[in-house]
């Protein structure tokens, strides 16, 4: 509302920008010094800033600075010193046998954090963070293991896993396909499915389960045992417990008989140095179901 | 629509230099005392000695953040009992309110770091310069090498007492003895020489240079205390009826001797005209009727305008302006005061401690109420029976706390596990402590209930040992029976206990069996 933008100035007042809002109107005072020294140490901070450090785009990425300095190589420098200091107690560990770990409270521990570690990168995708497994994937807290749960046992399988072809120590056994291949038909693979389930005593139909007793002793019993308590040499599972790996019901105990399973464990011994092998074994048998 | 120009002052105004003038009295050496001993245990605590047996810190007040604990004599605190810290805010805070509504700001006035370190800064500035005359006189000469030698020497006596100020503080953290020997070989950690240069520096700026600025611009606490004070709030206050109208010197003597003239004329005039003679004289040489105006009696108050009160204030504030919230009631201008009032033969206390209702009374021609009418009033008295239940609180949590601890964590990754032979089973992490000066065995239980069994990792009976003062983390499985009812119900709650085998000390914690529920 003001016509002269100037009324409000008095004289030995700084100029005015010519802004002017309802009459209130803005002085062109020049900025603190302070401030200004600061502005001009920042422009000269980011001149030999960018000349040190990553600092201008290109196509492909920035100019690296004469310094060579980068996040990565920090990280790397980060991960070494860590690697560097574990070096010593890694190699302790390596060189002590299994069963003496649990001696040394300092080593214990560096084993089971170690160990922790190890099992949530490489084993937890198929045997869960908690190393509850999955279905087809073993839960290791139990107290039921395939292929043996002592120390040594754990060590073995961990190094060359389970029915992979990279290893020729690999852990190896394969159930046929009974109704796949033939082999029994429709009416035998429901009578053993009925006996394998009577021996949870979960049977539904005993005279089938009766019937199956004999398919059993033909055609399963080479592996899983006279009894059924399984063999930990070829890695077949003990059928009386309750613990079921691919499920105990009738549907599952017939898609199991039809088409055999064939559970597959890379061999980390390949892939993992021998103090993290060492490490996660002592690990998985500190769960709860260890030997 | 021009606004008009009420005031000619800039928003930004340059500090005034105080030179606070030396001052001697019963306040400033109450000042003098608090100093040496507020001081005194800021410095010599770190170094006090206190025996705890081989694996313990042996510093009697310690807060050793890398194992995160915190010594005080006798009194060893985990960081689970943070509340005892809470709490000793809690009362700080209350204690503050407390203190602040009965006697205004005497913890300003008295405590407060800024005051106290201030204060000793300024006293090694008057040791340095000279008083207040000799330190304006050096302000307004040019710099010269007389100037810049007592500058130096001041600064570098600043920049001790900021070092010992920081050193003392790092002390609180490490091992003393072990650190000052660091430090001086160049050995100590980053963090301990960034602290003692950030604090040298806080010490050296605030107290030399800051000051009051400190209190006035950067300080909360004078804007909160308006709210914690009342009219029954001792605190400084000039007695502006009986100082008033002041005058100094030359004025009060010609207002005095007329005075004096004016009562002598007026009983002359009383005993009536003098038969005959010459009219008498009252007073021979002294004008008859001096003066037009003759001011009435009493018409002069007790204030002589001295200035000392303004010349003693660490402040640089007039005390006889009314209270204002730069006034931080150090009582210096009390004392001052009082130094001139006795000179001149009048009582003491034109300055003084007061509170506003007093102020009423007296200028009626009252007596002031006495102190402790002020202070027990039902304000003050809900300040310290909280500040007394808080106290109560913590001392009674302190004394019955126990030695021994634990916590059980349900581990529930997976929630539970079934076994071969169909039994569920939960695991645990139970984590014990022992708070105590020596390894303990710890035997972990639990109450019975049907069907649940408990066992130990790694270890084939229930006790475990813990090391002197530390947390072992255990992990603990319950297994119920297959077909049990924990095993089918979904959750049954468990009460687990830890005893020390050694002693006498049970502490327990409940959680719950997941089971496999419907």
């Amino acid at each position: 509302m003001s016509d002269n933008l100037h009324t409000n100035r008095k004289p030995g007042d700084p100029e005015t920008t010519g802004h002017s809002w309802d009459g209130i109107e803005e002085f062109n005072n020049p900025m603190p010094r302070w401030w200004v020294y600061v502005f001009y140490l920042c422009i000269a901070f980011a001149l030999i800033y960018s000349v040190l450090y990553p600092a201008w785009p290109l196509v492909n990425r920035a100019t690296p600075g004469i310094l060579g300095w980068s996040t990565r190589g920090d990280v790397k420098a980060e991960m070494t010193a860590w690697h560097d200091q574990n070096k010593a107690i890694q190699a302790k560990l390596v060189a002590t046998p299994l069963a003496e770990i649990k001696a040394d409270p300092a080593l214990a521990q560096f084993a089971t954090n170690a160990g922790g570690a190890v099992f949530r990168t490489w084993c937890a995708q198929c045997h869960g963070s908690g190393a509850a497994g999955n279905k087809g994937f073993p839960n290791l807290l139990d107290d039921d293991w395939l292929w043996g749960g002592t120390l040594q046992d754990i060590h073995f399988t961990v190094t060359h896993g389970v029915r992979n072809a990279d290893d020729g120590d690999a852990r190896y056994s394969q159930m046929p396909a009974f109704g796949k291949d033939g082999i029994l038909d429709q009416t035998q693979i429901r009578d053993v499915v009925q006996y394998v389930m009577s021996l949870s005593n979960a049977a539904t139909d005993p005279k089938a389960a009766e019937a199956g007793k004999t398919v059993f002793a033909e055609n399963c019993a080479a592996c899983h045992g006279e009894n059924a308590k399984g063999d930990r040499t070829q890695g077949a599972p003990n059928l009386t417990d309750a613990i079921w790996l691919y499920g105990g019901d009738r549907k599952t105990l017939t898609e199991t008989v039809t088409n055999a399973r064939f559970g597959v464990m890379p061999a980390w011994g390949k892939r993992l140095s021998d103090a993290d092998i060492q490490a996660v074994t002592y690990y998985v048998h500190s769960l709860g179901g260890g030997e | 629509m021009t606004a008009p120009d009420t005031t000619t002052d800039p928003l930004y105004t340059a500090r005034e230099p105080i030179f606070p003038r030396r001052v001697r009295g019963t306040f400033r050496n109450l000042k003098w005392v608090i100093m040496v001993v507020t001081l005194g245990i800021y410095y010599v605590t770190p170094w006090i000695r206190w025996d705890r047996g081989p694996s313990l810190p042996d510093q009697a007040v310690l807060i050793d953040l890398a194992n995160r604990r915190f010594f005080f004599f006798w009194i060893e605190i985990w960081p689970h009992e943070f509340y005892f810290v809470a709490g000793l805010l809690i009362m700080a805070g209350l204690g503050l309110f407390l203190f602040t509504s009965a006697l205004g700001r005497v913890w300003c006035g008295y405590t407060c770091p800024q005051t106290v370190w201030t204060d000793l800064f300024i006293l090694v500035e008057r040791w340095i310069e000279g008083d207040r005359n000799n330190r304006l006189r050096l302000h307004r000469q040019k710099m010269n090498a007389h100037k810049l030698r007592l500058r130096l020497t001041k600064w570098v006596a600043w920049l001790l007492i900021g070092l010992a100020t920081g050193g003392a503080w790092v002390f609180y953290f490490a091992d003393a003895p072990t650190l000052l020997v660091n430090l001086v070989t160049l050995q100590a950690p980053a963090v301990a020489y960034l602290t003692l240069a950030v604090l040298t520096f806080t010490t050296f700026a605030f107290g030399g240079f800051a000051r009051e600025q400190i209190c006035i611009y950067a300080c909360p606490w004078p804007r909160i205390q308006a709210a914690m004070m009342d009219e029954d709030t001792i605190t400084v206050a000039y007695r502006e009826w009986r100082g008033e109208p002041r005058a100094k010197g030359k004025n009060r003597r010609r207002a005095e001797m007329q005075e004096r003239v004016a009562r002598a004329e007026a009983e002359v005039a009383a005993a009536g005209p003098k038969q005959g003679g010459s009219p008498f004289v009252p007073m021979p040489g002294m004008p008859k009727g001096v003066g037009g105006e003759i001011p009435a009696k009493d018409s002069l108050g007790d204030c002589i305008d001295c200035n000392a009160c303004v010349n003693v204030c660490p402040m640089g504030i007039d005390i006889r302006d009314g209270q204002q919230m730069a006034c931080i009631t150090c009582a210096l201008c009390i004392d001052a005061c009082d130094e001139v009032m006795e000179k001149i033969g009048k009582p003491r206390g034109l300055i003084g401690y007061m509170a506003l209702t007093d102020e009423k009374l007296e200028r009626a021609g009252g007596h002031p109420r006495r102190i402790w009418k002020h202070i027990f009033r039902p304000r003050t008295i809900l300040y310290t029976a909280l500040w007394s239940a808080v106290g109560v609180g913590l001392l009674v949590a302190l004394f019955l706390r126990q030695p021994i601890g634990l916590t059980v964590a349900p581990v529930r990754n997976p929630i539970y596990v079934t076994m071969s032979d169909g039994s569920i089973r939960n695991t645990y992490d139970v984590r014990l402590r022992n708070m105590q000066h020596g390894a303990r065995p710890f035997e972990i239980s639990m109450d019975p209930v049907p069907g649940l069994t408990m066992t130990l990792e790694g270890t084939e009976g229930a006790t475990v040992s813990v090391p002197a003062d530390e947390t072992r983390l255990q992990r603990v499985y319950i297994t119920a029976a297959p077909g049990s009812a924990p095993a089918a119900a979904e959750r049954t709650p468990v009460r687990v206990w830890v005893d020390d085998a050694n002693g006498a000390d049970r502490v327990k914690d409940d959680t719950v069996f997941f089971g496999k529920g419907k």
